[in-house]
């Protein structure tokens, strides 16, 4: 069970996907500027990430040893279809949660994160039990990411700074210095 | 502004260097942009990669744009390029090994780049090869720039070398965050504020011109405009200039 804390919490704090490894940048920039959109965005993609960690685990065991070659194609596919499926899904069961998530879930097929944990999970060897962990901590940390950059941006937006910087190069610098706090998590797990 | 709505060959291609630059100005592609820069090396092996998938996957969308359903297009889009990054991928390991480690899952990750996806969407989609591979080179130039730009700032501050061979004075120590992932964000931000700065200063200047012709420009509606115009051109050159 140790393993399983330590795969959950390195996902989330010392490899955060965002801080850390650059992954799944375009939506932590163009959804970011409120902390209730950042929320949900989140909760979808912990929702997304979770499903494709089961599906990849079921490929990895039945289809791909045979096919080793079509890992991307077939990873892509299933998340695109996946996607596809959880809005259809969602938009007959609960309408409402389907309007506030709008135009979230199918920007969730480009998010690279979510690539990126299929392939880390393969090559990482997780098994399922691993792999769920390892999706619901990548999650976490994506949301928590996502989250202090929507506050921190909420008060810089009332913040009297030059007008060169109320571009995009603010959100960097700020972005700049959480990974830095983030580096801060290495020292977490000492073997 | 007009360069941008033109139709020639050279504006197509000029216009993915600056004026829409994929990482500087649409901020598009950002993840392999600041994951692979760390080192000059490694943000040509990233470029090599992103133009040749660029450019043969705008080539085949725009060759069968006409017998894609628009229900299924994005899809078909993902399809075409998830194979030429296939292509990338395993070449990449037979050819250059070394490269292949070092980019780790960004090689793979390019499928999921939004500025290929996007060129795709809004270029490759509704014209002709010719104009489509130009766009698609244009834009790769300017990945190019961009992740050259980023590569060399960080590694010279961040080791002191570029392209591993020595450039600062051996007494130099390093800035270590430089090639870290706080130094990524930090240096595109440098760069971002600093472009903010000067786009500005051009639009003060052209604000300050602006109030000293009112006067005279009052009656007559039509050379004011002119001012306008030709300033804004000369100084959207002048950026070019200076920048490269």
């Amino acid at each position: 069970m140790e393993n399983l804390a330590y795969v959950f919490f390195s996902a989330a704090l010392i490899n955060n996907f965002v801080l850390a490894y650059f992954v799944g940048l375009c939506p932590f920039f163009g959804v970011s500027n409120r902390v209730s959109t950042a929320i949900r965005m989140g909760g979808a993609v912990v929702f997304v990430m979770t499903l494709t960690s089961l599906a990849v685990s079921f490929l990895n065991a039945y289809v791909l040893p045979a096919a080793p070659y079509l890992r991307l194609i077939s990873y892509i596919v299933v998340i695109a279809s996946l996607v596809q499926i959880v809005e259809i899904t969602i938009k007959k069961v609960s309408p409402t949660l389907f309007r506030q998530l709008g135009v979230f879930l199918p920007l969730i097929t480009t998010n690279c994160a979510i690539l990126y944990l299929a392939l880390f999970q393969h090559a990482r060897g997780y098994d399922f039990l691993e792999g769920l962990f390892f999706a619901l901590g990548a999650g976490a940390g994506f949301t928590l990411a996502l989250f202090l950059m929507a506050s921190l941006r909420e008060r810089a937006e009332l913040a009297d700074v030059p007008s060169a910087a109320r571009s995009m190069g603010l959100a960097m610098i700020i972005a700049a210095s959480l990974s830095m706090a983030f580096m801060g998590f290495a020292g977490l797990f000492s073997s | 502004m007009s360069p941008a709505t033109e139709k020639t060959p050279s504006a197509v291609f000029l216009r993915g260097i600056w004026e829409e630059n994929p990482v500087l100005i649409q901020l598009l592609g950002l993840c392999p942009a600041l994951a692979v820069t760390n080192t000059v090396e490694n943000a040509i092996a990233m470029s090599v990669a992103t133009t040749f998938v660029l450019v043969g996957s705008s080539s085949i969308v725009s060759l069968i744009k006409r017998w894609v359903p628009a229900q299924v297009r994005i899809s078909t889009y993902i399809m075409i390029i998830a194979t030429f990054v296939t292509i990338v991928d395993l070449s990449m390991g037979a050819v250059a090994p070394g490269a292949s480690r070092a980019l780790g899952a960004f090689v793979p990750l390019i499928v999921v780049n939004c500025m290929i996806l996007g060129r795709q969407e809004a270029f490759a989609s509704k014209n002709p090869l010719g104009f489509s591979v130009l766009d698609a080179l244009g834009v790769s130039a300017g990945f190019w720039i961009a992740l050259l730009i980023l590569g060399g700032v960080r590694e010279l501050l961040g080791a002191g070398t570029l392209l591993g061979v020595q450039v600062m004075p051996v007494a130099w120590e390093p800035w270590v965050i430089m090639i870290l992932p706080p130094g990524g964000f930090l240096t595109l931000g440098v760069v971002l504020l600093l472009m903010g700065w000067w786009t500005e200063r051009g639009e003060e200047t052209e604000e300050a011109v602006q109030p000293r012709r009112w006067p005279q420009g009052v009656r007559t509606e039509q050379p004011a405009g002119r001012v306008r115009a030709g300033s804004g051109g000369s100084d959207g050159t002048d950026r070019t200039g200076g920048r490269h």
